[in-house]
C-alpha cells in the first residue's frame, strides 16, 4: 500500500515507523513543513500505561525513549507561599525535540521515506497515495480540505496562557499560584530534559487585562513572569519559543476519516494541556491505527475499527481534560480554601482521583490532609491552618473528625437520613452523629401526602420524644427538616400504592397553594396562587413548629426550600409568575423564603443550627440556576443561615439531572467556596472514600449517606 | 439474583410452535421469568403475542417485555394489552418500555419519531390511570397493576424510571457498565424519595453450542444490531460463549446489585436452553427456586 502521512510530529512519524515495521512492503512517506530540527513546545509527558502501550508497539524506540526519559513521581503546590508536596505520580518526559530526533531515525531505519520542508498547499500536491494518514495538527491542512465531512467543532477557553521553557531542574511536576497586584496567576511546570523544565503561565482574561499583557510582546511577557515567579524561580530564567498568549482550543469532530484520508492526533482532537495528554493520545492514536491496518486488509474497516477503538478513550481524556480546564478557569473559587483543602482539590479535580487512591500513593501527604482536617475542626481553634510541615501524628480520616456548627458539635461528619420517629433504630446503627429528616410538615395541609411525619400533634411528638432520647443517647444529633409541600401536596404518600410520587390523591384531598396556580403535573390539583393572609399564616405555622421541635428537643433545624415545594416554588421562575412584589426578579421571588428564614431564625436558638435544604439549579432551562443559588444563599448566610443542603430539580416533574455517585458535589462544591457557608452533601453518596473525597478536597461539611443497595437498603 | 429466559421470538426462522416449548422448558428450568424483544421490520414476533403464548404454557414463570417500545404503540391500546397479558397469566407481568432506536419501527408503524420522549412520559402516566381506573380492558384488581420497567441510557430515563415505574432495565453490557447505570438508577430513585431500591434487570446474549454457534450467533447479532453501525462489534465481543463467561457475567451483575438478568441464546434452538440451563442451575448466584 502506498501510505502518505501528512505532518513529522510524533504521531506521524510513530504511525509511519509503526505501518513500515508491520508490513515493509508498504511505501510509507512523512511529509514534514518543518526542518528535522525545528520544534515547537518543550517537553512531553507519558503515563507508565502509555509506556507499556510504547514497549509492546516497537522495542526499539521505547528503549531508545527510556533512555532518555526524566521521571518523577511527587506533584508540588505552591499556594499561600508555603509549597505542599504529594508523591507517589508516576510520570515520565523527554524533550519533544528529543522524542522527534530519535522517531526520525527509527523511520530511516526502517525505510520510511522522510521528506522535511515541504510545505503544502493543498491535498493534491502530495501526489496520489491509497491511505493519506492526517496528522498535521491542529490546524490540519486534511481536515480543513474535508471540513463537511469531519465537521470539526473547536471551543476556545477563557484563560489565557503562555508556553514558556525554563533553565530550571525541577524533582517534581509544580503547580504555583500566586496572587499579583492584577489577580491570581497559576504555573504548570515539569521537567523533561535534566537541564530545562516546561514553565506554562496561566491567569483569567481580565486579570491579563489588568496586567497590560495584551499589549506586551514576547520579551516583556518574560520580563513580567520572571518578576512575578521570582521566589519561585529562583534566579532561573524563562526561556522563549515564538511564545504568545493564547486561549486554548479543544477540537472534536463527528468524523476522522473521509474516505481514504484519517485523522490522528491533535488533527482529530485535542485536550487541555493541564492533564498533560497531547502527544500520549497522539502516540496511542498511532498505534491503533497502525494495528487496524495490519489487521484488517480492508482499508474502510480498518479506519472504522480505527476510530471505534480511539474514539471512546479520547473521548473520556477530553471529559477529564474539560473537568481539568473547568477548574483552572475558575479556581479563583477555590483559594477561599485553607492549604490541605486546596491541594487536595486540586490534585482530585478530575474526579478520578479519590481519596483513598491518594493514601496509598502518599501516606504522608494524607496525614497532613488528616492533621490539617482535625486541627480545622478543633472547637479550640488552636490551629486554624496546619502547614504541610507541621508536626504529624494518627488522627481519624476527615469523615471522622468532629466539627461545630453554630453550638452543636457532633463527633464525626456522617449524616443519615430518618424517614420518620419509628426509623430511629436504623439511624442509630449508622454511627451517624446526625440524622437528618424526611419532610415534616408544617401543618395538616402543608403534607405531601396522609402519611407524612408531624412534630405538632401529640401522637408525632410522643413519637419524637422517644426517637429523640433514643439517638441522643448513642450521640446522634437529630436534624428536623420542615416543609411546606405546596403545590406537590394532596398526593399518595411513597408507602401508598407503587409509591409514585406525585399522583393526586383521589379521596380525602386538600385544597393546595403555591407561588402561582400553576399545577405540578398536568393531572396535578390546581393550586390557589397563596395570598398575604395566607403567607403570614404559614410563616408563623413554620415559626410555631420550629418553636414545637426545639421544645421536643431537636438540635437542628432545616427548612425545605427545593424540590418544588412552597418556598421552592416561589424562587424558581417556572413556578413564580406573580406580579406582586414576591414574583418577578430574583430578589422578589427569594423575598418570601427569606421573610419565612427570618421569622424561624428569630425563635429558633442561636446555639441551635439552622440550615436550609435549598434548590440550586432546576435542571430545565429558563428554571433556576446555580447562579441565582449563590445569591440565595448569600442572603440566607446574612440571616443567619448555618448551613446550606444543595439539592437540584423537581422543580417541574421532567427535569433532566446527571444522576449518579455524588451528583450534587459540584453544587455543593460551588456554594461552600463562593458562599463560605457550611454544606452538606447527599446525592447518592455510599462510601467513607467518597465522604472523605470530599471533605478533604473543602467541597462539603458534612456527607449525607446513602445505602448501598437493595440489600443494604432493608437493613 | 435471578435469570430470566429470553424467549427466541425475534431470531429470524423460529418457529411458532418453538417459543411455546421454550416457555414450557423455562418453567422447569432455573429461571424466574421469559422474555422478550420488540422489533417491527425484522422477521420476529410480536413480544405481548409470545407471552400470551407462554403464558398458557406455564403458571409460575414470570413474562417480561425487556423492552417494548412505547411510543410506538398507542397508549389505551397498549394499557389493555398489557392488563390483558396480566390478568389471563395470574398477575405475571414485567412491563419493560422504552422510547427504543430505530427510526425506521416508527415509519413503518407511521408513527412520529420526534417528540417520542415527551410522548412516552405522557404515556407512562397514563397508563398507570387507565389500569386504576380499570374502565379500560380487564380490571387487574387483586392483582395489583403490572409491573413497569423503563429501559435507556440517558439521563431522562433514569428520572422517567424513578418518576413512574418500579425499576430499570438495562439493554446489555460489562457487569461495569450495568453497575454505572445502577448507581444512576438508585441516585434518581432516592433523589424522588421513592423507598427501598429501583428493582434491577440486566441483560446479555449466549451462544454455548462451539464454534459453529458462536459463529451463528455472532452473525444474528451484526444482523440484528446492524442499525448501531460500528458499535456492533462490541455487542458481538459481549457474547457470552463459554459456562465460565456465563458465570463470570451473572458474578458481576449479582456483585453491582442486578436482580434479575435476561439471557437471550442467538440460536432457535432448544439444545441451547438446555444448555443455558444446565449451566445456570449450577451457579451460587442464582436463586435456586425463583
Amino acid at each position: 500500500m502506498r501510505i502518505t502521512i501528512l505532518g513529522g510530529g510524533p504521531a506521524g512519524l510513530y504511525c509511519g515507523l509503526l505501518l513500515k515495521k508491520a508490513n515493509p512492503a508498504h511505501a510509507v512517506r512523512i511529509v514534514e513543513r518543518n526542518a528535522p530540527d525545528a520544534t515547537y513546545g518543550w517537553g512531553v509527558v507519558f503515563s507508565d500505561r502509555t509506556l507499556a502501550a510504547f514497549q509492546e508497539a516497537d522495542y526499539k524506540s521505547y528503549r531508545a525513549i527510556t533512555s532518555r526519559f526524566v521521571s518523577w513521581d511527587a506533584i508540588d503546590t505552591w499556594y499561600r507561599g508555603e509549597l505542599a508536596r504529594c508523591g507517589g505520580h508516576v510520570f515520565a518526559g523527554l524533550a519533544r525535540k528529543t522524542l522527534l530526533g530519535l522517531l526520525q531515525q527509527r523511520c530511516r531505519e526502517l525505510g520510511v521515506a522522510l521528506e522535511f520542508e515541504a510545505e503544502v498547499a493543498s491535498l493534491e500536491a502530495l501526489g496520489d497515495a491509497d491511505l493519506l494518514i492526517a496528522a498535521d495538527g491542529v490546524n490540519s491542512l486534511a481536515r480543513r480540505t474535508h471540513e463537511s465531512t469531519f465537521k470539526p467543532s473547536l471551543t476556545l477557553g477563557k484563560a489565557k496562557y503562555i508556553w514558556f521553557g525554563a533553565d530550571k531542574v525541577l524533582d517534581a511536576f509544580t503547580f504555583i499560584f500566586k496572587e499579583s497586584e492584577s489577580g491570581l496567576f497559576q504555573v504548570h511546570s515539569y521537567p523533561f530534559s535534566g537541564e530545562t523544565s516546561t514553565f506554562i503561565v496561566e491567569c483569567a482574561e481580565d486579570v491579563w487585562l489588568r496586567a497590560g499583557l495584551d499589549q506586551a510582546s514576547e520579551e516583556e511577557s518574560i520580563a513580567y513572569c520572571e518578576r512575578l515567579f521570582a521566589d519561585e524561580l529562583r534566579g532561573a530564567r524563562l526561556l522563549s519559543n515564538n511564545s504568545k498568549w493564547i486561549s486554548f482550543a479543544t477540537l472534536k469532530c463527528a468524523r476522522w476519516r473521509a474516505g481514504n484520508v484519517v485523522l490522528l492526533g491533535d488533527a482529530a482532537h485535542t485536550a487541555h494541556f493541564s492533564i498533560g495528554s497531547g502527544t500520549k493520545l497522539a502516540m496511542e492514536d498511532a498505534i491503533a491505527l497502525a494495528n487496524a491496518i495490519e489487521q484488517y486488509p480492508d482499508l474502510e474497516r480498518a479506519l472504522s475499527e480505527y476510530e471505534l477503538a480511539r474514539r471512546p478513550v479520547v473521548e473520556v481524556f477530553q471529559a477529564a481534560a474539560a473537568e481539568s480546564q473547568a477548574y483552572f478557569e475558575n479556581v479563583r473559587r477555590y483559594t477561599s480554601l485553607p492549604p490541605s483543602q486546596f491541594v487536595f482539590n486540586l490534585l482530585t479535580r478530575s474526579k478520578r482521583i479519590t481519596y483513598d487512591d491518594l493514601r496509598l500513593r502518599d501516606p504522608r501527604f494524607i496525614a497532613w490532609v488528616d492533621y490539617a482536617s482535625a486541627a480545622l475542626a478543633n472547637p479550640l481553634r488552636m490551629e486554624r491552618e496546619a502547614p504541610y510541615h507541621a508536626a504529624l501524628q494518627v488522627v481519624p480520616p476527615p469523615a471522622f473528625t468532629g466539627y461545630k456548627l453554630a453550638g452543636m458539635r457532633p463527633a464525626n461528619r456522617i449524616a443519615a437520613r430518618l424517614e420518620d420517629a419509628d426509623g430511629w433504630e436504623g439511624a442509630a446503627r449508622t454511627g451517624a452523629a446526625l440524622a437528618v429528616t424526611s419532610p415534616i410538615a408544617i401543618s395538616a395541609d402543608a403534607r405531601i401526602g396522609p402519611c407524612d411525619t408531624r412534630v405538632d400533634t401529640p401522637e408525632y411528638a410522643e413519637a419524637w420524644g422517644i426517637a429523640l432520647r433514643r439517638l441522643a443517647g448513642v450521640g446522634t444529633r437529630v436534624c428536623a427538616t420542615l416543609s411546606h409541600a405546596g403545590r406537590r401536596g394532596a398526593a399518595y404518600s411513597p408507602a401508598q400504592g407503587a409509591g409514585i410520587p406525585d399522583r393526586p390523591l383521589r379521596e380525602g384531598a386538600w385544597p393546595l397553594v403555591s407561588a402561582s396556580p400553576i399545577p405540578y403535573t398536568p393531572k396535578s390539583q390546581a393550586p390557589r396562587e397563596v395570598d398575604r393572609d395566607g403567607m403570614r399564616a404559614i410563616r408563623d405555622d413554620f415559626a410555631r413548629v420550629a418553636r414545637t421541635a426545639d421544645e421536643l428537643g431537636f438540635d437542628m433545624l432545616m427548612l425545605h426550600m427545593a424540590h418544588g415545594y412552597l418556598l421552592a416554588s416561589f424562587l424558581s421562575p417556572l413556578s413564580n409568575q406573580r406580579g406582586d412584589e414576591y414574583g418577578g426578579s430574583p430578589e422578589n421571588r427569594m423575598r418570601y423564603p427569606l421573610t419565612v428564614f427570618e421569622a424561624v431564625r428569630e425563635v429558633w436558638p442561636q446555639e441551635k443550627p439552622l440550615g436550609v435544604a435549598l434548590n440550586c439549579h432546576d435542571g430545565v432551562r429558563g428554571g433556576l440556576t446555580l447562579d441565582d443559588a449563590v445569591t440565595i444563599a448569600r442572603a440566607l448566610k446574612e440571616r443567619g443561615c448555618d448551613l446550606i443542603q444543595p439539592l437540584a430539580g423537581q422543580t417541574i416533574p421532567d427535569a433532566e439531572l446527571p444522576y449518579g455517585k455524588g451528583f450534587l458535589t459540584p453544587l455543593s462544591e460551588r456554594i461552600r467556596t463562593e458562599v463560605g457557608v457550611a454544606t452538606l452533601a447527599g446525592g447518592y453518596l455510599t462510601t467513607t472514600n467518597e465522604a472523605n473525597t470530599i471533605l478533604a478536597g473543602g467541597r462539603a461539611d458534612l456527607a449525607l449517606m446513602s445505602p448501598l443497595d437493595a440489600t443494604a437498603a432493608k437493613g | 439474583m435471578r435469570v430470566s429466559a429470553g424467549l427466541p421470538s425475534t431470531i429470524p426462522g423460529c418457529r411458532g410452535d418453538l417459543i411455546i416449548e421454550w416457555a414450557r422448558r423455562a418453567e422447569e428450568g432455573p429461571f424466574s421469568s421469559v422474555a422478550a424483544l420488540d422489533r417491527v421490520v425484522y422477521d420476529s414476533y410480536d413480544p405481548f403475542i409470545a407471552l400470551s403464548a407462554a403464558a398458557a404454557a406455564t403458571s409460575r414463570v414470570r413474562l417480561a417485555t425487556n423492552v417494548a417500545i412505547g411510543p410506538l404503540r398507542n397508549t389505551t391500546l397498549l394499557a389493555r394489552s398489557a392488563a390483558s397479558l396480566h390478568a389471563l397469566s395470574g398477575g405475571r407481568l414485567t412491563l419493560g418500555l422504552a422510547i427504543g432506536a430505530r427510526q425506521e419501527d416508527y415509519e413503518a408503524a407511521d408513527v412520529s419519531y420526534t417528540n417520542r420522549g415527551r410522548r412516552f412520559v405522557e404515556q407512562l402516566s397514563d397508563l398507570r390511570d387507565i389500569w386504576d381506573e380499570a374502565r379500560i380492558g380487564p380490571p387487574v384488581g387483586d392483582l395489583g397493576a403490572p409491573e413497569l420497567m423503563i429501559g435507556g441510557t440517558s439521563d431522562a430515563t433514569f428520572a422517567r424510571v424513578a418518576r413512574y415505574a418500579s425499576g430499570y432495565m438495562h439493554g446489555g453490557g460489562p457487569p461495569r457498565a450495568f453497575a454505572r447505570a445502577a448507581d444512576k438508577a438508585r441516585a434518581a430513585w432516592q433523589d424522588l424519595g421513592r423507598p427501598g431500591m429501583p428493582l434491577l434487570w440486566g441483560q446479555g446474549y449466549v451462544a454455548l453450542g462451539g464454534d459453529e454457534a458462536v459463529e451463528a450467533g455472532a452473525r444474528y447479532l451484526r444482523d440484528y444490531y446492524a442499525f448501531t453501525g460500528p458499535f456492533v462489534e462490541k455487542i458481538v465481543e459481549g457474547l457470552l460463549t463459554t459456562p465460565q463467561a456465563v458465570a463470570q457475567f451473572l458474578r458481576g451483575y449479582a456483585d453491582a446489585g442486578c436482580d434479575e438478568v435476561a439471557l437471550f441464546t442467538t440460536a432457535p434452538s432448544l439444545d441451547e436452553l438446555d444448555r443455558l440451563a444446565d449451566v445456570v442451575s449450577g451457579l451460587s448466584t442464582v436463586e435456586a427456586r425463583p
